[in-house]
């Protein structure tokens, strides 16, 4: 390639123009991205509308796993003590969100649609053990942090951040 | 030598003027950043205090705060002093650099300059190359393969755009007839800018500067996104900020020289506002610089060499030859 003077000036000329452009950065803490319906964030233990849990402690999840992030500790349901709809039901129910890749096929995986990955994706702790979330977290409702998809609140011509930075 | 200027008025301009000149290597980086973002379309740092500007000293916290790595295989001695050379030369350098005409405050006379060197010019060069050391003596003593053949990287480019470097500042001193930097200024404030008649010397340093301070397009030394990180691979926190404050320090003081020898330096449409037509001369020159930055890409080892030598070399001559012949036939 021979050297191209006038394209080169031209190249200036185009970094020159964007300096009065407004740029295009979202400012994340304050303006959050709305996420897609199927973003494939944090799980989610669901339970039926009579309050059993979905989960029947198949293991079928932590044996689809390829980052080996699930440990299920199945027992049996008895009349006294009814946890889920099926036999058995799981005990313990832990995934290790530090190890955990996301891939969503511990949902694909499950018979009974009792897990499903959510939306939340700031998971970030102090420690390696906060990340282990236990069945308790899993099933709670979770802190809503983050926007799903709602044109009417962040879809809007002029979003929070461009007012804001 | 010093116009009958008082030793302690000296070091007051002294203790002023490296703090001036350590503020503005800490804006520069500011600066660059910011424009640097606008021109990508970004924000650059908008966090720490209003418009980032507290951004600088935000860095120089966390630098300061950091682990003194040490490489166990590194010679420690001259390992410490690298950057401390690099850094000493860099602000000494500003020393010779007029950025005023003087004043006369109350019965004492202060000089626009910290150091009215008769040579000053050559002073500046001979600092340029004792900071080279920081580069060459600073990778060799990590003891690391990277760090050494990113030094040699360095001290192959450094050296290489030094000839051209003084080369095209001849024209300029032939026709100042002198190599005080204060007598050139002057000389243009009384005919002509320079960098009309020394269109092409004016050139060629701004590409011998921009290959001396290791910026972009000439990065080669760093070029951050191919090498790990050139000579100062081994260095982290305050150590690699002193090479990086070197860099940067070079940078304005090398504008400076250029304002000084090309831009008639404090001269400006009025007079009495000497040292801000200075600041603003080499701000638009910082700015330039950062706008080549973001506009054109690295260039390629083997073409920075041929353009060195074989493009900036020969012009840079032609150009000395030619004005010293006009200068002669002139007079």
């Amino acid at each position: 390639m021979s050297p191209q003077p006038v394209d080169t000036v031209k190249g200036f000329a185009v970094t020159f123009r964007q300096l009065f452009k407004k740029p295009i950065t979202q400012q994340y803490p304050e303006y959050k991205r709305p996420l897609y319906p199927r973003f494939r964030g944090r799980h989610r233990l669901h339970r039926h509308e009579n309050g059993l849990e979905k989960c029947v402690g198949c293991s079928l999840c932590a044996a689809a796993c390829p980052a080996d992030c699930i440990r299920v500790v199945a027992a049996e349901n008895t009349p006294d003590d009814r946890v889920s709809a099926g036999e058995r039901y799981a005990r313990i129910y832990e995934i290790n969100m530090s190890r955990c890749i996301f891939c969503g096929y511990c949902e694909l995986a499950c018979p009974f649609d009792a897990i499903t990955l959510g939306n939340e994706f700031e998971l970030s702790e102090y420690s390696r053990d906060d990340l282990i979330y236990t069945k308790d977290m899993l099933l709670a409702e979770p802190i809503k942090r983050v926007p799903i998809q709602d044109p009417s609140l962040y879809d809007t011509p002029i979003p929070y951040y461009k007012e804001h930075s | 030598m010093n116009n009958g200027e008082p030793w302690w008025i000296s070091l007051i301009k002294a203790a002023i003027l490296v703090n001036l000149v350590m503020l503005a290597f800490a804006y520069t980086t500011w600066l660059e950043r910011k424009l640097l973002g606008r021109m990508q379309n970004r924000y650059g740092p908008n966090r720490a205090g209003p418009f980032g500007l507290l951004q600088p000293i935000a860095d120089l916290i966390k630098l300061i705060r950091k682990e003194s790595f040490f490489p166990v295989a590194a010679r420690d001695g001259i390992y410490i002093l690298a950057p401390v050379v690099s850094l000493f030369t860099a602000l000494a350098a500003f020393a010779v650099i007029p950025f005023g005409a003087g004043w006369q405050i109350s019965h004492y006379h202060v000089n626009g300059e910290m150091a009215n060197v008769s040579i000053g010019l050559i002073l500046i060069f001979a600092l340029g190359s004792i900071g080279v050391y920081g580069a060459i003596v600073g990778g060799w003593a990590s003891e690391s393969k990277y760090s050494l053949l990113g030094s040699m990287r360095t001290c192959a480019q450094l050296v290489s755009y030094e000839v051209s470097l003084a080369l095209s500042v001849l024209g300029v001193v032939l026709m100042g007839q002198s190599l005080n930097l204060p007598a050139i200024v002057d000389k243009q404030g009384a005919t002509i800018w320079f960098f009309i008649p020394q269109l092409a010397g004016m050139l060629v340093f701004f590409f011998a500067v921009i290959a001396e301070t290791a910026r972009p397009p000439f990065d080669l030394p760093e070029a951050d996104t191919e090498l790990v990180a050139g000579y100062h691979t081994e260095y982290g926190g305050m150590r690699w900020g002193l090479f990086q404050t070197a860099e940067y320090i070079n940078m304005i003081t090398l504008s400076a020289l250029a304002v000084t020898l090309f831009f008639a330096g404090w001269h400006g449409p009025y007079a009495p506002l000497g040292p801000l037509w200075f600041l603003l001369k080499v701000f638009l020159l910082v700015s330039f610089f950062i706008w080549i930055r973001a506009s054109v890409p690295r260039l390629r080892y083997d073409q920075l060499m041929r353009f060195g030598w074989k493009v900036l070399l020969p012009v840079a001559t032609v150009n000395a030859v030619i004005t010293a012949l006009l200068v002669v036939w002139v007079s």
